[in-house]
């Protein structure tokens, strides 16, 4: 067992065991192991039943008012998700220009998709719709103010839209703006490399509520008279210098893990710093720290969560705003509410996960001896 | 073998490489003082002598790879100074070679000698993998192209890692320790292609503990003693009559076996 643990792979042996084998050689073993094995068993019973009959068994799955969750037993009340739906995805954007928000989602998906799936053509005209138009295209469409699109301000924006806002600004910004904080760190030249050290200990130092405090709260107070960026700005700004000094650590590891002989041997050839660092260095650094990136835009899709304190609604404080609905109120509508929120957090994170596990698994070709 | 091809290969009288006065500190460390070296286009330069004597640090400093605190270093009429243009121009004509090959392990074998030609030439892609596949048949592996360095062995490694600096266009290849980090069996396959190299005339520096290599192709042997260069002659006379003591005993003890 420890053995196969570490290296990973499950023993083949074990597939031509009998159940009954098998249990006795895994599960009890000894003397303490059958204890254990008793335990977790009794863990599971206690815990697997309930939240089973919760979200399947004794969920309420059709209706349209509280009335149909209030039986006694009743599980996991699906007509107050549906019943606010729109809320959860569009915030309180008016109902009428929601079309821009579902137009901006499917454009998103439509430059995202092709760019995560390898050896497509036109990588680079792709980037550039992703990185550089879809974003101004974005703006133009969810803020407005222009002919035919009536301004929306982002204090009506919410939900998953605001969630995956500040999550894919914060994501897009923090890849490049780690990669020059990365490389300025090791860079030779002092002032850059002082730089660099003061801002990812800066950023790293402080607590993201405080970022989003300061972001929201002080700032305005420094800033001259009529200067005042949207909040959702101040928050964006916030999050994306705050997860770029997190980026830089992770790629500074990568970059660490590349003997200096393959910078040498670019820049013998001819190959400039930035030519020598894109072509050679970054690729195989990167490349190496994949788990480490994916770890870090994670936690920042999750970290999105806390911009509920300074105001702005995403999917949880949208969900938060719905259960004080005196027409929902139910027994289990928060039970639900943050089941329903966890659930799709879950799913995006966890195809995140997934597709870096695709992403290593189809790179892992090309590693080195 | 002393009289063998390299005495009859013909060396011009163009300077390609001037040292004056070369010295080089690692922090308190003084790894080069006062190196003069003048190489003539053509030459094959073998440079001997026990290790933590400087020898790879000198040819370091022909590329740049380690700047020289003092002293003039300049290539082909272009002299090296902290002008990045400069070292830029003087890279694009001087190829290297490595002990441990620094092949690029997350490129093919094709795109690690088109890399260059393509960012630093400018060269059409067409044009630099016909460039790529002529030098890889040069170096007798243009079936392996495909493939990642990953895949090939140590002395294929190392062909390769030439043919990506041939296609260059190099007018001076530095060869640092090419075969030291080969298993012996391969050791032959990557001096055949240096001493092929050496018979098309270009202009070689070669830190080496293969002696036979020396004997065989360099027109001269430099020898190196802590920082210094303290001897340096044709092969035939360097072998046979050292002059100086540390060149002796570092022959006696080299050629013991």
């Amino acid at each position: 067992m420890a053995m196969e643990s570490i290296t990973g792979r499950s023993a083949s042996r074990s597939k031509t065991l009998t159940p009954l084998v098998w249990a006795q050689r895994n599960l009890f073993s000894s003397i303490g192991n059958t204890m254990l094995t008793l335990a977790s068993a009794y863990l599971l019973w206690l815990t697997i039943p309930p939240v089973l009959d919760f979200t399947i068994f004794s969920a309420v799955w059709t209706g349209t008012t509280r009335e149909a969750c209030l039986a006694p037993g009743a599980g996991m009340c699906w007509p107050f998700i549906w019943a606010n739906i729109d809320q959860f995805i569009y915030g309180r954007y008016p109902p009428e220009e929601i079309w821009r928000v579902n137009l901006t989602f499917a454009l998103g998906i439509a430059v995202i998709v092709p760019m995560l799936i390898p050896g497509l053509p036109a990588r680079r005209l792709n980037l550039v719709l992703l990185l550089i138009v879809y974003p101004l295209v974005a703006i133009v469409l969810l803020a407005g103010d222009r002919p035919g699109l009536p301004p929306v301000p982002t204090s009506e924006w919410g939900g998953l839209l605001v969630t995956l806002v500040v999550a894919i600004t914060g994501i897009v910004a923090s890849l490049p703006l780690g990669v020059l904080l990365a490389l300025g760190r090791r860079s030779e030249m002092p002032a850059i490399r002082m730089f660099c050290i003061i801002f990812i200990e800066f950023w790293r130092g402080v607590p993201l509520i405080t970022v989003l405090f300061m972001a929201s709260v002080m700032l305005p107070l420094f800033l001259p008279e009529g200067m005042n960026p949207d909040n959702l700005l101040r928050c964006l700004v916030g999050v994306a210098l705050f997860s770029s000094a997190y980026m830089a650590e992770v790629v500074r590891g990568g970059l660490q893990a590349i003997p200096a002989g393959q910078y040498e041997a670019a820049r013998a050839l001819g190959l400039t710093y930035w030519q020598a660092m894109g072509q050679v260095v970054l690729p195989q650094a990167l490349r190496h720290v994949i788990p480490g990136i994916v770890n870090t835009f994670i936690g920042l899709f999750k970290d999105t969560t806390l911009v509920l304190i300074v105001g702005i609604f995403d999917l949880l404080g949208q969900m938060r705003a719905q259960l004080a609905d005196p027409n929902w109120t139910i027994p289990q509508g928060a039970l639900t509410g943050y089941i329903f929120a966890a659930l799709v957090f879950w799913v995006f994170c966890f195809g995140m996960s997934q597709y870096s596990n695709f992403m290593e698994r189809r790179l892992d070709t090309t590693r080195e001896r | 073998m002393s009289d063998g091809n390299g005495k009859r290969l013909k060396v011009s009288d163009k300077v390609m490489i001037e040292m004056k006065g070369v010295n080089k500190w690692f922090g308190d460390f003084h790894v080069l003082k006062d190196v003069d070296l003048t190489v003539h286009e053509g030459e094959r330069i073998v440079i001997a002598g026990p290790s933590g004597s400087g020898k790879s640090t000198l040819i370091r400093c022909i590329n740049h790879l380690e700047p020289h605190d003092e002293g003039s270093i300049v290539i082909d009429g272009i002299e090296l100074t902290e002008d990045l243009k400069r070292i830029d121009e003087v890279r694009r004509e001087v190829g290297m070679v490595f002990q441990q090959f620094n092949l690029f392990p997350h490129m093919t074998v094709l795109e690690n000698c088109t890399l260059a030609p393509l960012w630093v030439r400018k060269m059409p892609e067409k044009q630099a993998r016909e460039l790529a596949m002529k030098f890889l048949e040069r170096v007798r592996i243009p079936e392996q192209a495909s493939k990642y360095p990953g895949q090939l062995s140590g002395g294929q490694q190392q062909r390769v890692a030439i043919a990506r600096a041939l296609c260059m266009n190099p007018k001076v290849m530095l060869f640092d320790e090419p075969t030291s980090a080969l298993d012996p069996e391969m050791i032959k396959e990557v001096l055949d292609v240096m001493v092929e190299l050496a018979q098309e005339g270009m202009t070689m520096l070669c830190v080496t503990h293969e002696m036979g290599f020396a004997r065989e192709v360099a027109n001269r042997v430099v020898f190196m003693d802590d920082g210094r260069i303290v001897e340096q002659a044709p092969p035939e006379e360097f072998f046979s009559a050292p002059k100086n003591a540390r060149t002796k005993e570092f022959l006696a003890q080299i050629l013991a076996h």
